[in-house]
């Protein structure tokens, strides 16, 4: 309705102003009449003067003010004046704030979009053309013909036509032939808007216009639920890359050693607190290079959970080998101590750590909405698998860690310490649990309890993927995280988490040694 | 085969040391709680009456843990499931005698119910008003779990860690699905505000005493039920099943349906030991099945020591009352403490109080001897050929 009244007003006014455009439109923007404002708001927005943006701009800010005396208007450009049709610096006595009601503001809305349109700046001409495909407003047909005719940029292009089509849609008047082909741009267009626009053409009189909304409504459907599927997709790979690095430190120290190491969560946890020690830090003496704070953590984490497993491994766990089951009891304690110790010196509460600007904000992606710090942490923990993957597989601790825990006497008798060993391989998954948990620091509470939250997920993957398989920790975490996402959308949060550990559950059944069972002798103990 | 093994006897020197200590206690407090009047420095209080209660409850827990873990090889992390099973069957049946006296005031639907707009009682609720189908559930659903449960991973030789990590998933599945409103169990919040048991106000000093002695004797009962499952012939498959189980198989008995009873048993002990906690203590809510909460219990049966059944309950019992006096003194050491404990009996008490105590003083015989666990070699790195 009140666009409506806008409209009305401002064809009512089009005619009047276009004698002496500038010179009518200033005069009435200093008048007291809100009515006569909003008519000089749309004068003026249809003048084409050069200095139209400046003045409408300060008067949406209230930057605007008028000299009763003659007229006169001027902006307050921070802390002196200029005149507002030359934009010449100027001073002046006896001043007041051009007034702005609701109606005013709609209109200048409405003006900076037309104004908007011919920016230079192709970012803010295609928002104009997105601002009017939302408006639907018949009127700005012929300034979205001119801006068409006149635009470059393809994808301010296709922003404008698809424009054109939703106001030639919502115009009762328009042709059927230009209706079809206003479908057709719409369904193109494929998002949730477009769909809404066409379902609106299902009371449409003519017959050829529905049946192409129609058809127009099932692409668009299909498309969205595709994208729908994909974005699904897209949060089970981001959690299953979580899954991936909280459980890789545990494929170490358990799949490879075979310590059930109830403490993993714990490293994971210090990591977390040395990323807010060091971020700390750097704030405090280093301010210029807070951006880089995060990358100093990750050897950093990696060093600090690294010794103290390095230590637990020394201290408790050498005494325990091949009694796994008390293992698991002796790290649990420790895990207790860990979380006790580190409440009492940083509190219960949560820490801050905050994420640095290439982590913050999202990208689109064919309709995909990524945000920064989930990418970054998919591509982190790859990274971190095929290091580690690296590490076994190609380099001299690697193989002798693999000799160490395949035949544990006979690599003794070949020369390789196997104590040194141990305690470094255990210190090596360790400290990939306080790398994890770097990244962890971006997505979680930073708190004590932080591990908690991840050991049996973490078990639970390990064990899914086959015990002392690295490939088949990557698969589990990855098949596990988008199953998870793709049943979350039917059965809630919880109930999906709840059928995960029932699948799993039965799947231990079916193949007692996970997805990649080890095959040979080794197996049977 | 019984032949050249003389059976040992039903209760031995430690069992009746333990049945005479419970007898003692059971003798003693309601003694000193009802009779030595309240004035004397002699009188047990009321809520101590209640804290050895849920201590005994704990015991019969570790106790039924013990069977499996000792006996059976079945390292469950999630026999806290079981108990809450047992406990939130019994915290039904008070749910539904409060009948009418709720804050609002309906007969038929426990508060929470009326607060979450249920119109009428879910069907699961049905019968929990009559004590002995309450009894029968106390039972039946942890011993359902168990069966189905145990069955399944027995049937496909599920051991070892793996064993431990399912049923840990199990408790934990569970504990995620309480905490569910939709669950129609109370939600984050349980069950709780009871007023009624049996007819009694639940929180009355004889109820106490009673729900005490109720305690007591259901840890006598499981004592002697689980130590004739382990000295008879079936022990000793069990224990055979413990130590070499394919070549029990191989010697023509089935492991699973062994291993099975024993689970199922076990769990409805910790059902019962649930169903008695929850009146004394007043409440049942999700946080019972947290994982922690049976890794716990597996430490006092590692404190005492496993495999002889007195220890677990033994462990279970002193334990918890570190626990009370280190929580009441210094809250902070508590985990410290419970940490160290667990670190320190592992490394320097791998047979717990009662198995080292008989290994020094006992007889030979009497030893529960237990292997040490086969050595798992190579979990090893393949992924070079992987």
């Amino acid at each position: 309705m009140i666009r409506l009244l806008t409209l009305l007003l401002c064809l009512l006014a089009g005619p009047a102003l276009a004698q002496a455009p500038g010179d009518a439109a200033y005069a009435r923007l200093a008048s007291d009449s809100y009515a006569e404002i909003e008519a000089g708001i749309v004068g003026l927005g249809a003048s084409g003067d050069p200095r139209a943006g400046a003045v409408i701009g300060a008067l949406a800010d209230g930057r605007l003010l008028s000299r009763p005396a003659d007229r006169a208007l001027f902006i307050r450009d921070g802390s002196g004046l200029v005149e507002a049709r030359t934009g010449a610096p100027a001073s002046a006595e006896g001043l007041k704030p051009v007034r702005a009601n609701n109606k005013v503001r709609r209109a200048i809305e409405a003006a900076m979009g037309g104004l908007n349109l011919t920016s230079p700046d192709p970012g803010k001409r295609r928002e104009a053309a997105d601002a009017m495909f939302k408006a639907r407003d018949a009127g700005a047909l012929p300034a979205l013909d001119a801006a068409l005719a006149k635009e470059a940029d393809a994808s301010v292009r296709r922003a404008l036509t698809e424009a054109r089509a939703a106001v030639i849609l919502a115009r009762p008047g328009a042709a059927e032939p230009e209706r079809l082909a206003a479908i057709q741009t719409i369904a193109g267009r494929g998002d949730g808007d477009a769909l809404g626009l066409l379902r609106a053409l299902s009371a449409d009189p003519s017959e050829a216009v529905r049946a192409a909304a129609d058809r127009g409504v099932r692409t668009v459907e299909t498309r969205l639920a595709l994208i729908g599927a994909a974005q699904n997709v897209w949060y089970g790979i981001s959690l299953g890359s979580v899954l991936l690095l909280a459980a890789i430190g545990l494929a170490i120290t358990f799949g490879v050693m075979g310590i059930i190491n109830m403490a993993h969560g714990e490293m994971v946890m210090l990591g977390a607190y040395t990323t807010f020690l060091v971020q700390g830090a750097i704030r405090a003496h280093a301010p210029a290079l807070s951006e880089w704070s995060l990358a100093a953590s990750i050897p950093a984490a990696f060093l600090v959970a690294g010794a103290v497993g390095v230590l637990i491994e020394r201290s408790v766990i050498r005494h325990l080998y091949g009694r796994p089951l008390e293992t698991l009891l002796a790290t649990f304690g420790i895990s207790l101590v860990l979380q006790q110790g580190v409440r009492s010196i940083f509190g219960p509460t949560n820490r801050e750590v905050s994420a640095p600007a290439f982590m913050t904000g999202a990208f689109d992606l064919f309709g995909l909405s990524i945000t920064w710090g989930r990418l970054w942490i998919v591509v982190f923990s790859f990274g971190v698998f095929l290091g580690l993957l690296f590490v076994l597989r190609r380099t001299s601790f690697g193989l002798k860690t693999r000799a160490v825990t395949q035949n544990r006497r006979m690599a003794a008798a070949m020369g390789i310490r196997t104590p040194l060993v141990d305690a470094l391989t255990f210190g090596l998954g360790s400290g990939i649990a306080g790398i994890a948990g770097v990244a962890l620091s971006q997505i979680d509470n930073v708190s004590p309890n932080l591990g908690q939250g991840y050991i049996i997920d973490s078990f639970l993957v390990v064990v899914f993927g086959g015990v002392g398989n690295l490939w088949g920790t990557l698969v589990a975490a990855l098949t596990l995280g988008v199953a998870n996402k793709l049943f979350e959308p039917y059965l809630g949060a919880v109930l999906a988490k709840i059928a995960l550990l029932v699948f799993i559950i039965l799947f231990i059944q079916k193949r007692p040694r996970g997805l990649f069972a080890l095959k040979g002798r080794a197996v049977e103990s | 085969m019984g032949a050249t093994l003389p059976r040992p006897a039903l209760v031995d020197l430690k069992g009746r040391i333990f049945l005479g200590a419970l007898a003692a206690i059971c003798l003693a407090v309601p003694l000193l709680n009802l009779v030595v009047p309240e004035g004397s420095g002699l009188h047990l209080p009321t809520y101590l009456v209640s804290l050895f209660g849920k201590y005994l409850a704990f015991a019969l827990l570790a106790l039924s843990l013990d069977l499996v873990w000792g006996y059976c090889g079945i390292l469950s992390l999630g026999h806290g499931a079981f108990f809450g099973l047992g406990g939130y069957a019994m915290g039904m049946y008070l749910m539904r005698q409060i009948g009418p006296r709720g804050v609002y005031g309906n007969p038929v639907l426990p508060d929470f119910m009326v607060f979450l707009n249920y119109t009428e009682l879910p069907w699961y609720w049905l019968g929990f008003d009559r004590f002995p189908f309450a009894a029968l559930m106390v039972l039946a659903v942890p011993g359902l779990l168990a069966f189905v449960f145990g069955w399944l991973a027995f049937r496909s030789r599920v051991t070892g860690v793996y064993l431990s990590i399912i049923t840990q998933a199990m408790t934990f599945a569970l504990m995620l699905a309480f905490f569910r409103n939709d669950m129609g169990l109370g939600g984050n919040n349980g069950l709780t505000d009871f007023k009624d048991i049996l007819g009694f106000p639940v929180q009355a000093q004889g109820v106490r005493v009673a729900l005490f002695l109720a305690t007591a004797a259901a840890l006598a009962i499981g004592y002697l039920i689980a130590r004739f499952m382990t000295v008879s012939a079936y022990g000793k498959v069990l224990i055979a099943v413990r130590d070499a189980e394919p070549r029990t198989r191989f010697l023509g008995y089935r492991p699973e349906a062994y291993k099975t009873l024993a689970f199922v048993v076990s769990a409805m002990m910790a059902g019962v030991a649930g169903a008695l906690y929850v009146p004394q203590v007043g409440i049942i809510n999700p946080s019972e099945f947290a994982p922690t909460n049976s890794i716990e219990a597996v430490i006092w049966v590692a404190v005492g020591g496993r495999g002889t059944l007195v220890g677990a309950a033994l462990g279970a019992i002193l334990v918890n009352y570190a626990k009370t006096l280190l929580t009441g003194a210094l809250p902070d050491a508590w985990l410290f403490a419970l940490g160290a404990l667990f670190v320190l009996v592992t490394l320097f008490l791998p047979k717990g109080i009662v198995g080292t105590a008989i290994e020094r003083f006992g007889s030979r015989r009497a030893a529960a001897r237990l292997p040490p666990e086969p050595e798992i070699p190579g979990k090893l790195a393949e992924e070079g050929r992987g």
